[in-house]
């Protein structure tokens, strides 16, 4: 009787294992934590948006359309809770996307707002801002990247044979990932050309 | 009527394939030096000068600085461009994460500055942002490429001696390059050690394996000691599985006796990650 269960163990662990088990806690592990990066890289431009707004005002304070719009989009970002289980939820993570596309839209109207303001433009201290927000743009689409592979790679082991079957046994289900038309808006760091009238303030 | 879709389906792929290939990425080059030049904005002085530089505050700090020239980075932006060499070619140590990468893409007249996670505290994007517009910026517009890259560089290892990092410890060989060799090892001591005992006898067809496998190590990983410790351990092997017979057992030598190290030429990075910190501007 002994000898049975204890085979049965056995055999049970080698077809898991066969079937991908372990797969889905690596990929589950790397997804987490590429996850989190993102979270910690949006995290961060939300804490740079009260700087780079006070440096604007100081030399364009009339221009409050674009204040109401970016404090609503920060306050927005900030009413969704930014948890680790966002990504189980397909619904709110789409909700945390658009709030998110919000504040990149709000910001790269803020900065071509800023456009028309030479004295604010030779403002170190705003260039600095304008620099951080730059590259934690650039910082935000490299670690979606790396979600959106973590989250390919354990969907295809979700839905290929033989790892499905293990996968309908344990409930996992695939991830949502970024889409890509969103991507095509968000991805695109906020480019602050010199040159051209400012694109945003019509 | 179906067939002729079949028809239509067919070159719709082969244009779908076909626009794939007009949008091809421009690829990542091997990284052999510290300084990898495909514009040929620099002579061949210069690019020692650079490379001298930057070797000499990898000996001394242990960070990497490596400067990728291109003609240009289209269709891809800067950045994304960027990110990939920066992960594809692993500057800095595994860990501490310390290694810059200068890029710059001469006909789009862009730059970008690809900082490490381990020195976005000394290098920060405004810094780094800092370095390109007023520092290489200047140079890039009267056309000195060299100085511009000169000064960059320098007042980046200027910036990095300002971090606490680890010290740079004598050419760090990492254990997967070990374990990649391992198997060159093993058969040498199956194979070779047979067929050299039979011929040399048990003692001197050891010496050789302990030798050759030492000499392989050595060439590759660049660090003596492993490769002395490695043949002495094949020597020891090949000495007790050998077959062969004759030749009195006495003091055998692993393969010592090789000249002063000198480090092997080529360049690699040490496995430091990237997350796209860093800055980019135009000239």
């Amino acid at each position: 009787m002994r000898n049975t269960t204890l085979a049965v163990l056995l055999l049970l662990t080698t077809l898991l294992g066969g079937c991908g088990y372990n797969k889905f806690q690596t990929t589950d592990e790397q997804i987490k934590a590429s996850w989190a990066e993102v979270l910690n890289q949006y995290q961060r431009r939300a804490d740079l948006v009260p700087n780079l707004v006070n440096v604007v005002k100081g030399y364009a304070a009339h221009e409050k359309d674009v204040f109401i719009e970016v404090t609503e989009a920060r306050s927005k970002v900030g009413s969704i809770q930014a948890t680790p289980e966002l990504i189980n939820d397909e619904q709110s993570f789409a909700r945390f996307q658009a709030a998110q596309a919000q504040m990149t839209s709000a910001l790269s109207r803020l900065l071509a707002v800023a456009e028309n303001y030479p004295q604010l433009k030779a403002d170190g201290l705003f260039r600095d801002l304008q620099a951080q927000l730059e590259g934690t743009e650039n910082r935000i689409t490299v670690s979606r990247n790396r979600y959106i592979q973590a989250v390919q790679e354990y969907n295809v082991t979700v839905r290929s044979f033989p790892s499905n079957l293990t996968a309908m046994l344990f409930g996992y289900k695939t991830k949502p990932s970024f889409t890509v038309e969103n991507e095509k808006a968000i991805a695109v760091p906020p480019k602050v050309d010199f040159g051209a009238p400012a694109a945003g303030t019509k | 009527m179906t067939a002729i879709r079949g028809w239509r389906c067919g070159w719709l792929l082969l244009w779908l394939l076909l626009a794939g290939f007009a949008r091809a990425e421009v690829a990542v080059p091997a990284l052999a030096t510290r300084v990898t030049d495909q514009a040929g904005l620099l002579t061949d002085g210069q690019r020692q000068q650079l490379e001298e530089t930057q070797s000499d505050f990898e000996a001394t700090k242990g960070s990497q600085i490596a400067v990728l020239i291109v003609a240009s980075t289209q269709p891809e932006a800067i950045e994304e461009y960027g990110i990939r060499v920066a992960t594809a070619w692993k500057l800095g140590r595994k860990g501490v994460d310390d290694g810059v990468l200068l890029l710059i893409a001469k006909d789009d007249r862009e730059m970008r500055i690809e900082v490490g996670y381990g020195l976005e505290g000394v290098i920060p994007d405004a810094v780094a942002k800092r370095v390109i517009a007023e520092i290489i910026t200047p140079y890039f517009q009267q056309g000195d490429y060299f100085g511009g890259i000169e000064a960059g560089v320098s007042r980046l290892i200027r910036l990095i001696e300002g971090e606490a990092l680890p010290p740079p410890t004598a050419r760090d060989v990492g254990w997967t390059g070990i374990k990649d060799m391992l198997p060159v090892a093993f058969a040498v001591v199956v194979f070779g050690s047979g067929l050299l005992g039979a011929m040399f006898g048990r003692l001197i067809g050891a010496s050789i394996a302990g030798g050759i496998v030492a000499i392989i190590f050595w060439v590759s990983l660049g660090s003596l000691l492993i490769a002395l410790l490695i043949g002495g351990g094949v020597f020891l092997f090949s000495l007790l599985l050998g077959g062969g017979h004759g030749g009195s057992y006495g003091r055998g030598s692993g393969g010592g006796g090789f000249g002063s190290s000198s480090g092997g030429g080529g360049f690699s990075g040490g496995g430091g990650s990237f997350g796209g910190g860093g800055a980019s501007g135009r000239w």
